[in-house]
């Protein structure tokens, strides 16, 4: 049979509608890898055995009733904690909510069953998705399967871990800042963030409303395509969710793999991208990513983006200030941790001392951004002025997609970083999603792929698209994917 | 602090000028809540209203419901507002339990529709009240503090809390400051309540229930001396009758022409009407009151509400109350002084009804401007409010009508229903009413009364007939008002004129 970890997702459906191998034994593969080496990795941080297993039955009972069943019936799936799952603790990677079992699905949840997805568990994460090495985890970091004394990216990292260290073929998460590309990057995996507004956020604990959004994580392109075209579309229960038919993000995929043609197709370097900012070692292997695409017939087209600069301080005006709001409701009157409710204190002091118990720093940090930014008095000069930039890049993307069909970029400036070595300085660690960011204030969608080592470790190469042309960064991620040779991090 | 009133009202505004301002609340009757699918229904068992989106649970997200954003422009509408072609909801960022996400959505500086007008008619003049906005949010859930003296928080033991209530679409209608009504500044604000409360009746949309709270009220109010600038202003909330509008407006307008008097700043905050004292008392202060840190709402899209759309509900409005009301005044044939009186007594929609229900205007009009004003009057409550509905008016009325029950026994079937003894029906057996007309039963009290009064009986025989009331009056006596008096009348008739002695 082979060891079906080490298995593409689209391989795996195809074995399983074969009936070479059954959801049950590929369910259980996972689990026992997840068994050997998640004390090391610490992907997860629940591991649903009983649940993923009953899943993998019920797939394995459909197919022989004859069922029609979509190409991923039966393949394991990790969901970023963030994500709510009916009965299964979801926590966001915070103490404020251990123990909470959110009495519903996310819309993407019960997408990926009805698909026949067998979710395995939920993974780490930093704290309500905020940092960029899961550092800031309630419930101690991921390990990066490549050098286990690096960060694997964040706040995803443990979903990008789990598909690096196959002990999930695919994975959810969700991109605010660049959660889903960057760790995608540092792990030598791909990571895609659909258009906002592709992929439903109803069931996604929100860090920040207007930015949030779901995609797949997966050792391939196609896979990851695979997993959008089931998760996206669609949603009535999320206003922001855009009533369109969803690109064919699966074909375009395929197409780029096996033409591996990209003639007429132009791929715009970003000026202000090109200055300091990325390690030598990134900036070269985004180099040869490019003469890859080059050489299978793309055009390269220098752009100017000149409010991109701005970026990383809107973002961190416009996030922490939907944050504060969205993070309000953990106060330990309805759910999750309450503190000091000994009879003795008033309703506020439980309330204060239950946020003051159950958030993180980072959390905490952000909380008061966010306070101040929107404070009466100070709206204006931050929060308003933060949205007239997010303006500005908008249109900065859109006359640049008037030159070219995708922007590329490297994912993250530097390769996976040791423990410890960002947490002292904020700042440091928010440089982490630079080159990410914009896509997030402008909406469009982005993938991160793998293109060659830096120093042994992973570099990924980001392609931007238009909003709702999520299609085209599959085409040209698949084409650059092909031209590559494989990443296969050290065994564990 | 307590200040003795020095001032009397007559006073206050020969003294003083007040400027007062409205803000309405109305619980809209939409099926559905706000944001999400849960119903609506009044009363319901605690916390079986709700689900993850109005619950606030993490990861949920809510979906504006269509039918409260069409209420909402009909109002904005009837109130000759103009309807924003674009507009957001925002949130309103404060810690409180009742309030399941610590925001509320609600709308900040676009609101869907502004800059509108209410003409209400005060002793005989039109008096045009402003309106500056009228938006949507949501409803809070409801806070039950056990253990305290007050059911207020402070001294409470427990805290209970119901989330049946929170999300439900509640809109918000504000006036403009509202100045130069003097002494008549109290009627103003209730006649004003009045007409909104039948404004948005007609529309139906709400059942604008002051005791239900699906419309509750805060009354701002200031006072200056004239040709000086307008004061500072208090908002009175708690104010939970059209009666209290009234007396809370008069409450405060006493109360800060006397601190003003005695040389005293009044600052800005919120107050607390008490029903049994009739007086304010001091609530939070404005001026450390919450940064609410407003922002649009991220998880909604703009509303956009379609111009072809607006102009169907525009052109689809119900007549307004005061046509409505011109209309009735014709229909139950009354001079403009009745009129007034029946608007005063807040009694139109009750006699509307009772006349719906099968009831002469004149039935209708009788029991609601007599005996239930009286008992309204009484227990200082609206009279739509005292427990008597127009159904049961009006079946009163018939009983009259169909000669089961004169006045005055209707009068005590109406006492039972306000003693909440019942229907009409009930009542008549219980306490066992109705007219005798079984002229069985009467023959003998008509005997009787002819044996004991041989003078009178010889009267009448002589063909005095006029001289048969004193016996009408002892039957009736006899029988507790429960004989027909027409049906006595024709049997002393029949027994004195008629038949010859010899036949006794």
């Amino acid at each position: 049979m082979g060891d079906v970890t080490r298995s593409t997702a689209a391989e795996l459906g195809r074995r399983l509608a074969a009936k070479e191998v059954s959801a049950v034994e590929v369910a259980q593969a996972h689990l026992d890898r997840i068994a050997a080496v998640d004390e090391r990795v610490h992907a997860f941080l629940h591991v649903d055995t009983d649940g993923a297993l009953r899943a993998a039955r019920a797939v394995d009972e459909a197919r022989v009733r004859g069922d029609e069943l979509g190409p991923l019936a039966g393949v394991p799936v990790a969901v970023k904690d963030v994500m709510t799952t009916r009965g299964v603790p979801t926590t966001a990677g915070s103490k404020i909510l251990e123990g909470w079992r959110p009495p519903y699905d996310a819309t993407l949840v019960s997408r990926m069953r009805d698909a026949g997805l067998v979710i395995l568990g939920k993974t780490n994460m930093d704290e309500f998705a905020m940092g960029s090495s899961t550092e800031y985890s309630a419930y101690g970091p991921t390990f990066n399967p490549w050098d286990l004394a690096r960060i694997p990216g964040g706040s995803g990292g443990g979903s990008a871990a789990s598909v690096a260290a196959y002990e999930a073929p695919l994975a959810i998460g969700t991109d605010t800042g660049g959660s889903i590309r960057q760790p995608g990057a540092v792990t030598g995996t791909v990571g895609a963030k659909p258009t906002y507004g592709g992929t439903s956020r109803y069931g996604l604990i929100a860090f920040s409303s207007s930015l949030d959004t779901p995609g797949p994580c997966a050792r391939t392109v196609e896979d990851a395509a695979l997993l959008h075209a089931v998760i996206a579309g669609h949603d009535p229960r999320d206003s922001t969710s855009i009533p369109a038919p969803v690109p064919d993000v699966v074909g375009a995929g395929r197409h780029g793999a096996t033409t591996g043609d990209l003639t007429g197709v132009k791929l715009g370097l970003v000026r202000e991208f090109s200055g300091e900012g990325a390690e030598p070692g990134v900036s070269a292997a985004f180099r040869e990513g490019v003469d890859a695409l080059v050489k299978l017939g793309a055009e390269v087209v220098e752009v100017s983006c000149p409010h991109f600069e701005y970026a990383l301080p809107a973002y961190y005006l416009i996030a922490p200030s939907e944050c504060t709001s969205n993070l309000a409701r953990f106060d330990g009157v309805r759910y999750g941790l309450r503190v000091g409710d000994d009879g003795s204190k008033s309703l506020e002091e439980v309330m204060s001392l239950t946020r003051e118990a159950g958030f993180g720093p980072e959390v905490k940090r952000r909380i008061i951004l966010g306070t101040y930014a929107l404070s009466s008095g100070y709206y204006d000069a931050y929060y308003g002025q933060a949205q007239k930039v997010r303006t500005l890049i908008s249109r900065d993307f859109a006359t640049a997609f008037e030159q070219v069909d995708v922007l590329v970029s490297p994912t993250t400036p530097f390769v996976a970083f040791p423990f410890g070595s960002r947490t002292s300085d904020p700042y440091q660690m928010y440089l982490a999603d630079l080159f990410t960011i914009p896509s997030n204030l402008y909406g469009g969608p982005a993938i991160s792929v793998p293109c060659g080592l830096s120093e042994g470790l992973p570099v990924g190469f980001q392609i931007m698209a238009p909003t709702m042309a999520d299609d085209r960064m599959y085409r040209v991620g698949a084409a650059l994917e092909s031209a590559l040779p494989p990443l296969t991090p050290p065994p564990l | 602090m307590s200040t003795v009133a020095l001032l009397n009202f007559d006073e206050v505004v020969a003294r003083y000028e007040p400027v007062i301002g409205l803000e309405t609340h109305v619980e809209l009757g939409t099926r559905t809540k706000m944001f999400c699918g849960c119903p609506t229904d009044f009363g319901a068992e605690p916390n079986t209203q709700i689900c993850p989106v109005c619950l606030g649970l993490p990861g949920s997200l809510p979906v504006a419901n269509k039918a409260a954003i069409e209420a909402t422009i009909r109002i904005g509408l009837a109130l000759n507002c103009r309807i924003a072609t674009w507009c957001r909801f925002a949130r309103k960022n404060y810690f409180y339990p009742d309030m399941p996400k610590n925001f509320q959505i609600s709308q900040y500086d676009e609101p869907l529709c502004v800059d509108g007008w209410l003409d209400i008619e005060v002793e005989g003049e039109t008096v045009r009240v402003g309106i500056e906005r009228v938006h949507l949010e949501e409803d809070t859930g409801k806070t039950l503090h056990i253990g305290g003296a007050t059911g207020r928080i402070h001294g409470a033991t427990e805290s209970l809390v119901d989330y049946n209530r929170a999300g439900i679409p509640l809109v918000e209608i504000v006036t403009k400051p509202v100045p130069g009504t003097g002494a008549l500044a109290p009627i103003v604000a209730r006649i004003y309540v009045t007409e909104m409360r039948d404004l948005v009746r007609s529309l139906d949309v709400s059942d604008v229930r002051m005791e239900q709270g699906s419309l509750r009220c805060d009354v701002n109010t200031s006072l200056n001396r004239p040709g000086e600038p307008w004061g500072t202003r208090t908002e009175t909330k708690n104010v939970n009758s059209l009666r209290s509008v009234e007396r809370a407006v008069r409450a405060e307008m006493i109360r800060q022409a006397n601190m003003l008097d005695a040389g005293e700043r009044i600052i800005q905050e919120t107050r607390h009407f008490h029903e049994d004292s009739g007086d304010t008392t001091s609530g939070r202060s404005k001026e450390e009151a919450t940064d609410y840190r407003y922002f649009p709402e991220p998880d909604l899209v703009p509303l956009e509400p379609d111009t072809a759309w607006v102009d169907q509900l525009r052109a689809n409005l119900p007549e307004p109350p005061r046509v409505h009301r011109r209309r009735l005044q014709e229909a139950w044939g009354l001079a403009d002084k009745e009129m007034q009186a029946v608007l005063n007594a807040g009694a139109v929609q009750v006699i509307e009804a009772t006349v719906a229900a099968g009831a002469t205007p004149e039935g209708a009009r009788k029991w609601w401007m007599g005996e239930l004003a009286r008992f309204a009057n009484e227990q200082g409550i609206d009279l739509a409010d005292v427990g008597v509905i127009p159904e049961q008016v009006a079946e009163v009325q018939r009983l009259v009508d169909d000669g089961k029950l004169n006045d005055k026994l209707a009068r005590v079937v109406l006492e039972g229903i306000l003693d909440g003894e019942g229907s009409p029906a009930e009542i008549m057996t219980a306490r066992g009413l109705g007219v005798v007309s079984d002229t069985g039963a009467l023959t003998k009290a008509v005997d009787e009364a002819i044996a004991g009064n041989p003078d009178i009986a010889a009267k009448i025989r002589d063909g005095k007939f006029e001289a048969a009331g004193v016996l009408i009056g002892a039957i009736m006596k006899a029988t507790r008002g429960q004989a027909d008096a027409k049906t006595v009348r024709e049997l002393i008739l029949a027994r004195l004129s008629s038949s010859p002695p010899s036949s006794i």
